[in-house]
């Protein structure tokens, strides 16, 4: 058998599993790999600015095509450099294979120069991770990586690849099977949960279904579209689950939660069926966990059995891939026939009159840019066929609130962890993956300074994103909290010292534009629109925005705040909602 | 409750610390521990006792199944049929001259052996559930106890099949009649 090297078994591997990128940043350690990296032109690898980005952008990737995305850093601080990504892509279930480079074997353990115990930092925050001390177990570890990554529950997978092994020598064998005794994901549900599920949903007067990204992983929009109206369920979804169902459909009643609307916070409040399928009971998600829908009987479906009565009791647990069981629960509902449509009315109009009481508004000014008003134009102007990826904080809860998404994997955002500083680098990602599409960063001013030299990447790459930046000179999250729960006692939120936006992207080599006045917003995206190469637009909008409904934390999801109190809206700019 | 968890895992590196990171990091407690290979040195089983309501250690139990090194897992406290536990315990006892055989006396009481001896001091083995170390250590005190060492438990189903041979039911063993076997 040809003996190779260990980093020729590296790419070999690569090239096996499909990996087309290799988000990376080199290093002593990795030195080898990247040597061998020119003999593969196959494979392409973006050079970032900071290893966290990598991981980002490896994230972003995968959350926008479904796989598994790659990334390669050193070891020491390059390995440490990518937790934050690790953690934001275990958090949000994101396939991502992460080689790490560490110190020779024989040096391990000794503080060597640029050593960090990686497998012990990542052990927590990894669906699994490798420490491979022989060239021969090289093959095995990637193939086991990607596939634990991307089936069952996806998740991160951490190979961490000393030196000496990278150079050292081993026969290559490329094994198709994976067999790990202790990994066999359930993928299709159990045949009498999901007969005891029709029961449910056949007994339900007031049923809601709460589905969350779940159903993006596992491609189940339609089967999710399927049964929602064959059996005339309203949908209320998580910020993960954004594009799991389409933003603009009758049924559809918005996001749930903490910022989540008023007709589904209600709706889930006075259901009695709660079908979750693919969403966690998140506390951002369920508020108070203890009158989170409190006289419903619950339905869940997941292909996690420990997100199952972890929150919140299940009375029909349903271990299994969303795609399967939805499929399986819309075939047997369909023999039924349509049953529903006298009896559904009277709680569709429930909904529907929730919705109507208190639709998503802002009060538009003519004097000031609204944050609200730039998103809605983005998703105008784009016919919403741009991939969005946002950063963390006020401008993620408008956008998940105001553009509606269609399709799944067109909003990629850190939704877990709450990772201030991952958009760039996931529009990275996922611009590298469809060159061709309009990929928007809409960030705030803070996350955006988090890895703003990713810049220089988008450059390198001529990636035409487009950056919308909205600036309220502060980090609007926490001062809205500090304003409404602190008693307006603002402490480390002022954003008042900051670059030039415009010339801080034009030192970059990105175009930047500045919109001061609300009649700037649309001829600045439509000029960024036109612009053939990446742009930052620098939107000055209102510093006193706040995001509602607001839910505070640990309450009741029903009992939100639905506005200002003092500022009563003269004109509501409602949002489509059921009619 | 107490429960008595028996975990198979892959004998490798670092599987312990996976286990016992798990276990941090959800905030779950584990009381005792013992860890060694079984007769397929690639498996090693890991017996932890962990205190929790049910929910608690429904989810210690899922987590556990989470982790990809880990082949088996059962909790023979929640499970159907009965299970047999074990620990062991080296006690130093202070003895002088005049409580000595009353010592000795106490060891013979718990079958326990006299496994070093000194002019101040006798030690003693002793195997058996938790509540006979228990109940032994406490008629000890009196004597004065120098020092302890004690293992964590290690369990074992009764009957005749192992944890290994039940690929299928998750974790549960199947429904046994009570038992015909004789208890020790």
């Amino acid at each position: 058998m040809k003996r190779l090297t260990g980093a020729q078994i590296v790419f070999e591997s690569l090239l096996r599993e499909g990996a087309e990128v290799i988000f990376g940043y080199p290093g002593g350690a990795v030195i080898n790999l990247y040597d061998e990296l020119i003999n593969y032109p196959q494979i392409k690898h973006v050079l970032v600015r900071h290893e966290q980005a990598a991981l980002h952008a490896a994230d972003g990737y995968a959350r926008a095509t479904g796989k598994t995305g790659v990334c390669l850093v050193t070891s020491g601080p390059g390995a440490t450099n990518v937790v934050t990504g690790v953690v934001t892509a275990f958090m949000d279930s994101i396939p991502v294979v992460v080689l790490t480079g560490q110190v020779a074997t024989h040096q391990i353990g000794n503080d060597a120069f640029q050593e960090a115990d990686i497998l012990g930092i990542t052990r927590t925050c990894t669906k699994h991770n490798y420490l491979v001390k022989d060239a021969a177990e090289v093959a095995k570890a990637i193939r086991e990586g990607f596939h634990i990554a991307s089936t069952g529950r996806p998740g991160p997978v951490v190979i961490d690849l000393p030196k000496d092994v990278l150079s050292g020598q081993a026969p290559f064998e490329y094994s198709e099977k994976v067999q790990i005794r202790g990994y066999s994901p359930v993928t299709s549900g159990h045949p009498g949960q999901i007969k005891l599920a029709i029961r449910e949903i056949l007994k339900a007067k007031k049923p809601v279904i709460y589905a969350g990204g779940g159903v993006i992983h596992s491609g189940a929009q339609q089967e999710l579209i399927a049964l929602a109206e064959s059996a005339r369920i309203p949908v209320t979804v998580t910020l993960l689950g954004l594009g799991g169902f389409p933003g603009d459909h009758p049924l559809f009643l918005g996001m749930l939660g903490m910022h989540g609307t008023y007709a589904a916070n209600k709706a889930v409040t006075q259901c009695d069926l709660l079908i979750a399928i693919g969403s966690r009971f998140d506390d951002r998600a369920t508020g108070n966990v203890q009158t989170f829908a409190p006289s419903a009987r619950v339905i869940h479906v997941d292909i996690d059995p420990s997100s199952i009565s972890k929150n919140v009791t299940v009375n029909v647990p349903i271990v299994g891939d969303a795609k399967n069981v939805l499929a399986r629960i819309v075939k047997l509902l369909k023999e039924q026939g349509d049953v529903w449509k006298a009896a559904r009315k009277p709680w569709l109009d429930e909904v529907n009159r929730y919705s109507s009481e208190h639709p998503l508004f802002y009060e538009p000014s003519r004097d000031v840019i609204k944050p609200q008003y730039v998103i809605q134009q983005i998703h105008r102007l784009t016919g919403g066929n741009a991939i969005i990826a946002t950063e963390v904080g006020q401008h993620q809860m408008w956008t998940a609130q105001f553009y509606p998404f269609t399709q799944p994997r067109t909003i990629l955002s850190s939704g877990g962890l709450g990772t201030m500083g991952y958009g760039l680098p996931a529009a990275i990602g996922a611009q590298i993956a469809f060159p061709d599409r309009t990929v928007f960063d809409i960030a705030g001013e803070g996350s955006f300074q988090m890895n703003v030299q990713e810049l220089a990447t988008v450059v390198q790459y001529r990636l035409p994103i487009k950056v919308a930046l909205l600036n309220n000179h502060s980090l609007g999250m926490v001062r809205q909290w500090q304003e409404l729960f602190f008693n307006e006692r603002y402490s480390g939120v002022s954003l008042e010292v900051q670059p030039d936006f415009v010339k801080l992207a034009e030192a970059y080599g990105v175009a930047g534009l500045r919109a001061d006045h609300p009649h700037e917003v649309v001829p600045c995206l439509e000029k960024a629109l036109s612009t053939k190469g990446p742009v930052v637009v620098d939107f000055i909008v209102d510093p006193m925005e706040n995001v509602y409904p607001m839910v505070p934390p640990g309450h009741d999801i029903d009992r939100m705040i639905l506005g200002k109190p003092d500022r009563k809206a003269k004109r509501v700019v409602p949002l489509t909602f059921p009619s | 409750m107490k429960n008595t968890i028996s975990i198979l895992v892959e004998n490798k590196p670092g599987v312990l610390a996976r286990i016992a990171a798990m276990f941090s990091a959800r905030n779950y407690n584990i009381d005792s521990l013992s860890v060694a290979e079984t007769i397929d040195p690639t498996v090693s089983r890991i017996t932890c006792t962990a205190v929790g309501d049910n929910l608690e250690i429904e989810q210690v139990m899922k987590q556990l199944r989470k982790l990809i090194d880990v082949i088996r897992v059962v909790n023979f406290t929640t499970a159907n049929g009965d299970f047999i536990t074990r620990e062991m315990a080296l006690i130093k006892v202070s003895a002088r001259e005049r409580n000595r055989a009353e010592i000795m006396r106490t060891a013979d009481i718990f079958r326990a052996k006299i496994v070093d001896a000194s002019r101040e001091s006798l030690t003693l083995e002793v195997t058996g559930d938790e509540g006979k170390i228990d109940a032994m250590l406490e008629l000890l005190t009196p004597f004065g106890i120098v020092e302890i060492a004690r293992t964590g438990q290690v369990a074992l189903s009764r009957g005749g099949r192992s944890l290994i041979d039940r690929h299928t039911g998750a974790g549960k063993p199947p429904v046994r009649k009570r038992s015909t076997h004789s208890r020790v």
